[in-house]
C-alpha cells in the first residue's frame, strides 16, 4: 500500500489511467470534438508520466530531476497550439456544414458534431 | 557517457538549414504579402545551396557533420547531426521544394497577375516552415527535439490540406490532423519512457547505451505505431488519399514527396540505431508485412479509383510499403553492418526517386486539373495531343514507379528485389514483383487514356503555359537520372554511419 502512494508511483499510475481513458476517447468516439478533447485527456496523462519520471530521476540532492519539466513547459505549449489548430478547423467545418445544410438539405444541419 | 558529440568546423551549416526559413518567415510577416513569393523564392534558392554545400562538407570530410547547440552537450544540450542518408535527405528535400516553388509561383501569376491574395501567402509561409521543420527533422539527434520537428511538420502541413477552403478539404485536414496529433502523442509517451530508462534522448548515446529490457521495447512499439499513424502505412493510411488529393497540386506534391517521408525516416533511425538486435528483428518482420499488405492493397485501391490525384494519393501509400520491407533485409549481420548491404542504399534510393517522382506526378496532375476543370480519367481521351509535356512527365515518373530500367525506381527495386531473394524472403520478392506489375496497371491507365484518339475533340477551359509543365518534366527525369546510379552499396549514404556503434554490441 505504501509503495503504491509513493508520489512517483501515484501519478505513474494516474498517468496511465489518464492514457488509457484519452486512447478510449480517440479510438471509439465518432464525434470530432470528442477525440480533440481525448487527445487534450492523452496529453495530461502523458505528462504526469513524464512527471513520475522527473521523480524517480531525482538524484544530487534534489527533488526532482528538472529535464522532464522542461519538457513538459515544451510539450503544453505543443499540445495547446494543436488543440487550437483542431478547433479552429472543427469550428469553419461546422460552419461551412451549416451553410450547406441550409442549402441543400435543412433537415441535417449538424453533420458532423 | 561513452560518446560525446564535438561541433565540426562546418557544423553550423545545419543550423542555416534549421533557421534561415523561419527567418524567412519572419520577414513575410514584417515586409507584408506583397514580397512573399520573392522572399520565399530567395530563401529555397539558398536553402538549395545550403544543402549542396552540406552535402560537399560531407564528401569531401568522409564524416557526419555535427553541432553542438550553445556549446551544452547532451543530456542537458542538444545536438544536431547529418550522415550521409541525412544528407541525401536534405538536398532532396531542398530540390523538390525549390521545383515545386516555381511551380506555384506560375500557377499563381496564371490566375490573378501575381497578385497576394491571403491563401498565396499562407501557401509560402506554410512553405518555408515545412522547409525549416523537415531539415530540423533530418538533422535532429535528441528525441524530444524531434518530437517539436515533427509537431511543426504536422502545423505546417495540415493547413496546406485545406488551402481552398471548401467543406471536404477541411474535414480532410481535420482527419489529417487528428491522426498526426495521435501519432506524436504516442512517439511522445514512448520518449518519456526511454528518459526514464536511460537519463538520455541523444540518439548517439542511446545507440550505445540500449540493451534488451522492456522498458525500451514498450517505448520503441509505442513510438513506432506512432510514427506509423503519420506515415500513413496501412492500416493508418486512411487519412492520406483524401488530404492528398484534395490539396492544391503544389500543395499535393510537397505532402506526398517529402511529408510522409519524415516519420519514415526516424522509424529508420530507431530501428537501426536505438532498437537492440533481437528487438529489431522482430520490429523489421511485422513492418516488413504491414509494408507488404500496403503495396498489394493501396496499389488496387489505386487501380479502381476515378479521380486522377485520388489515384496517385493512393500510390503514395503503396510505394511508402516499399520502404517498409526495407527492415528485414537491411537486418545485417555481425561482418555486414546494415548501412552497407545492398537493402539499404536500395531502400534510401526507393526514398529519393519516389520523392522526385511522385512530386512530377502532382504536378503533372496539376496541370491536367488547371487546363481542363477536372481530373476524372474517364473523361481524359487524348489529353497528351494537347498537353504533350505533362503526359510525358507523368509517364516518366510512372516508369519509376513501376521499376523500368532506366529509372531510380528500378535500381532501388532491383537492389530490394536481390536481397530478397539473397536473403532468403520468396513472399517479400514476390510482393515487390506484384507491386511493380499493379504499378504498371494503373500508369498505364492515365497514358493509355493520354494516347488516345478522342471521339470529340477535347477541349481546353484555360490555356497553361510551358513553365508549369516543364517543371514536372524536370522532376520526373531527374526520377529517372537516378537510375544511371550503380548497382552497388553506395558510399555516400554510409558517411558517418560507423561513429554509431552496432546497438546492443558490447
Amino acid at each position: 500500500m505504501t509503495a503504491v502512494l509513493q508520489p512517483g508511483v501515484l501519478f505513474g499510475l494516474c498517468g496511465a489511467v489518464l492514457v488509457g481513458i484519452g486512447l478510449f476517447a480517440i479510438v471509439t468516439h465518432p464525434a470530432l470534438l470528442r477525440r480533440i478533447v481525448g487527445c487534450n485527456i492523452l496529453g495530461a496523462g502523458i505528462f504526469l508520466v513524464f512527471g513520475a519520471v522527473a521523480r524517480r530521476g531525482a538524484g544530487a540532492g534534489l527533488d526532482a530531476d528538472p529535464v522532464p519539466q522542461a519538457l513538459v513547459i515544451t510539450g503544453i505549449v505543443v499540445a495547446f497550439s494543436a488543440s487550437a489548430l483542431a478547433v479552429a478547423l472543427l469550428k469553419r467545418l461546422s460552419e461551412l456544414s451549416v451553410g450547406e445544410g441550409r442549402a441543400a438539405e435543412p433537415a441535417a444541419p449538424r453533420s458532423e458534431t | 557517457m561513452t560518446s560525446v558529440h564535438a561541433t565540426t568546423p562546418s557544423g553550423f551549416l545545419l543550423v542555416l538549414a534549421v533557421i534561415l526559413p523561419v527567418c524567412a518567415v519572419l520577414a513575410i510577416v514584417a515586409c507584408g504579402p506583397r514580397s512573399a513569393a520573392r522572399i520565399a523564392m530567395t530563401t529555397l534558392a539558398a536553402g538549395l545551396a545550403v544543402a549542396i554545400a552540406i552535402a560537399m562538407e560531407l564528401v569531401a570530410g568522409g564524416t557526419a557533420l555535427s553541432y553542438v547547440v550553445g556549446g551544452w552537450q547532451p543530456p542537458l544540450g542538444i545536438a544536431l547531426r547529418a550522415d550521409g542518408l541525412s544528407g541525401a535527405m536534405i538536398v532532396m528535400t531542398a530540390l523538390v521544394l525549390g521545383a515545386v516553388g516555381l511551380f506555384a509561383r506560375s500557377q499563381y501569376a496564371l490566375h490573378d497577375g501575381g497578385g497576394a491574395g491571403r491563401a498565396q501567402t499562407t501557401f509560402w509561409i506554410l512553405l518555408l516552415a515545412l522547409a525549416s521543420a523537415l531539415n530540423a527533422t533530418f538533422v535532429g539527434e535528441d528525441l524530444f527535439n524531434l518530437y517539436v520537428a515533427l509537431e511543426l511538420l504536422t502545423f505546417a502541413a495540415v493547413p496546406l490540406v485545406c488551402l481552398d477552403g471548401r467543406a471536404e478539404t477541411v474535414k480532410a485536414a481535420l482527419r489529417y490532423l487528428l491522426f498526426a496529433l495521435l501519432g506524436s502523442l504516442l512517439y511522445l509517451l514512448g520518449t518519456g519512457l526511454i528518459y526514464g530508462q536511460y537519463g538520455t534522448l541523444d540518439l548517439l548515446a542511446l545507440s550505445q547505451l540500449s540493451r534488451e529490457d522492456p522498458a525500451l521495447s514498450a517505448a520503441l512499439a509505442l513510438m513506432i505505431v506512432g510514427l506509423l499513424a503519420k506515415a500513413a502505412l496501412f492500416p493508418l493510411h486512411l487519412w492520406l488519399p483524401p488530404a492528398h488529393a484534395g490539396a492544391p497540386a503544389p500543395a499535393s506534391a510537397v505532402l506526398s514527396a517529402l511529408v510522409i517521408k519524415a516519420p519514415v525516416f526516424l522509424i529508420l533511425r530507431l530501428v537501426l540505431d536505438v532498437a537492440p538486435p533481437q528487438a529489431a528483428a522482430v520490429a523489421g518482420q511485422m513492418l516488413a508485412v504491414l509494408g507488404a499488405v500496403s503495396i498489394l492493397f493501396c496499389s488496387v485501391m489505386a487501380l479502381r479509383q476515378a479521380r486522377l490525384k485520388l489515384m496517385i494519393a493512393y500510390s503514395t501509400v503503396a510505394q511508402i510499403g516499399y520502404l517498409f520491407i526495407v527492415f528485414p533485409l537491411a537486418a545485417g549481420s555481425a561482418d555486414l553492418p546494415p548501412w552497407s548491404t545492398i537493402a539499404w542504399t536500395g531502400g534510401a534510393l526507393q526514398l529519393i526517386s519516389h520523392a522526385l517522382a511522385k512530386s512530377a506526378m502532382f504536378l503533372a496532375a496539376g496541370v491536367v486539373y488547371e487546363a481542363f476543370g477536372h481530373d476524372r480519367i474517364a473523361d481524359l481521351r487524348g489529353f497528351g495531343r494537347v498537353l504533350p509535356i505533362s503526359a510525358a512527365a507523368f509517364g516518366l515518373a510512372g516508369l519509376s514507379l513501376m521499376g523500368i530500367p532506366p529509372s531510380g525506381g528500378f535500381v532501388a527495386k532491383c537492389l530490394l528485389l536481390t536481397a530478397a531473394v539473397a536473403e532468403g524472403y520468396p513472399w517479400l520478392a514476390a510482393t515487390i514483383l506484384a507491386g511493380g506489375l499493379l504499378a504498371g496497371g494503373y500508369v498505364f491507365r492515365v497514358i493509355d487514356k493520354a494516347l488516345a484518339n478522342p471521339a470529340a475533340p477535347i477541349v481546353v477551359q484555360r490555356a497553361v503555359p510551358r513553365r508549369l509543365e516543364i517543371v514536372a518534366l524536370a522532376l520526373a527525369a531527374a526520377a529517372v537520372m537516378l537510375g544511371f546510379l550503380p548497382l552497388r552499396p553506395f558510399e555516400f549514404l554510409q558517411i558517418g554511419r560507423s561513429g554509431v556503434s552496432m546497438a546492443g554490441l558490447p
